[in-house]
């Protein structure tokens, strides 16, 4: 059973208390919205669950077990997708796929080509991403996400750029994957459309 | 699920291309630190006496400071890039051991600034006045010493990658560990040119980038982790 726990997650900045005793508890086919104004620790909470930022107190689990034991089994079921795409400018929007599937799975070059017109993006697959607006490049990215095949999606402002048909698209995604038995964590300003069953809510301070 | 994981040989490989494509998308970026190490060693023929013998003395240490310095200018492009637009931390949740894959990004960046850099050296050595029977030994000098300084730099560029102005801290960091580099480099450069056995500059060089072959992966991948916080 997919199920992510974060328990009394502790974490300072220098003399900035950012985590304070934060709880998470998000089991398969449940997304967690954090929300919380800008600079209230949003962004370190998500890369704290990830794993990306040590945290002082406190343990991050998934499936019941801490991530710190085993950190390559716990990343190759995670897809993050942060305030950068992570996807490169002078490669093109199939490339860039091709290169962040291969570093997870394989896949066929018609599961990238699907994973592009899923998201509405499908003119610009042999595109430089450098020629994209920055709207086309979050989808090449949700694409990316959708592809990695990962059960535990964590995403920081998903909807940054994207338009309203954009915003339909990112709730019918995460909708797709929870359906599935994924979990999801996803910061942002905006309420996700999503039935308020799979939804819960967490506002930091 | 498992089943269709990739391993990390396919990854690497992917990894490899990919830098490398980008690398012939924008060649600029790679020709710039070599550009600069040919300028740097043809001022000095010009800047002092046209006397053989003298070219011959300072040869080493102009060839080897401008290998120096040129591997710090292409440091730069190694993390820098992948660091702002996200990459990185992708690479680094990718499930895969991070050390073998920035040791495979490492290897791209020293074919690409470091083997060119050998390749264009006897260019450069001739300028300086070295005989045409020293040129093997120049190489194979530095052929060891590029592939440490790109190992070792590469640490320096893990730590300082996320701070704006980089340059004169990661100069101020690499350098001092890059010496042995030069001392073992320069001096088999000045055997070899005065026509003498090579040998024992060359191994100790050769372990030395031995040594931070074995030990650089971990570090890289600590400093990069440390960068990405």
């Amino acid at each position: 059973m997919n199920e992510l726990t974060a328990d009394n997650l502790q974490l300072w900045r220098g003399e900035q208390h950012v985590l304070r005793g934060i709880c998470v508890a998000a089991a398969g086919g449940q997304c967690l919205q954090v929300t919380g104004a800008n600079g209230a620790g949003k962004t370190t909470l998500l890369r704290a669950l990830c794993g990306l930022v040590p945290l002082e107190h406190g343990r991050v689990c998934w499936r019941g077990r801490d991530i710190a034991e085993d950190p390559a089994a716990f990343h190759s079921e995670l897809a993050y997708l942060g305030h950068d795409n992570g996807l490169k400018a002078d490669l093109t929007a199939a490339e860039n796929l091709r290169y962040a599937a291969a570093l997870r799975r394989r896949v066929r070059p018609q599961d990238i080509a699907a994973a592009l017109a899923r998201t509405g993006v499908a003119e610009a697959t042999g595109q430089l991403l450098r020629r994209l607006s920055a709207g086309q490049r979050r989808r090449v990215a949700l694409a990316r996400l959708a592809l990695a095949g990962g059960s535990l999606w964590v995403l920081d402002e998903p909807g940054s750029n994207l338009d309203e048909r954009g915003q339909g698209l990112l709730a019918e995604l995460i909708e797709g994957h929870l359906s599935a038995g994924g979990v999801a964590v996803v910061a942002t300003h905006r309420m996700l459309d999503l039935p308020a069953a799979k939804l819960q809510s967490l506002t930091l301070q | 699920m498992n089943a269709e994981r990739v391993g990390f040989a396919g990854a690497a490989a992917a990894l490899i291309a990919r830098d490398l494509r980008l690398a012939l998308r924008r060649p600029g970026d790679t020709l710039q630190p070599l550009g600069f190490f040919l300028v740097v060693t043809a001022l000095f023929p010009l800047a002092l006496d046209p006397q053989l013998s003298l070219l011959r003395d300072i040869a080493p240490a102009a060839l080897w400071v401008g290998a120096l310095l040129s591997s710090l200018l292409a440091l730069d492009l190694l993390f820098r890039e992948d660091a702002q637009d996200g990459a990185l931390e992708q690479l680094a949740l990718c499930g895969l051991p991070l050390q073998g894959l920035l040791l495979a990004k490492i290897a791209v960046h020293w074919l690409l600034t470091g083997l060119p850099l050998v390749l264009i050296a006897p260019l450069a050595a001739s300028a300086l006045g070295a005989p045409y029977e020293a040129m093997p030994g120049i190489l194979a000098a530095l052929l060891l010493g590029t592939v440490a300084l790109s190992l070792i730099g590469g640490i320096g560029a893990g730590l300082t990658m996320s701070l704006k102005r980089n340059g004169s801290l990661l100069a101020l960091l690499v350098l001092p560990l890059a010496v042995p580099v030069l001392i073992f480099g320069a001096r088999a450069t000045a055997l070899a040119i005065a026509g003498e056995s090579l040998a024992a500059p060359l191994y100790l060089l050769g372990a030395i980038t031995v040594l931070s072959a074995t030990l650089a992966p971990w570090a890289l991948a600590a400093a990069v982790r440390i960068g990405l916080e």
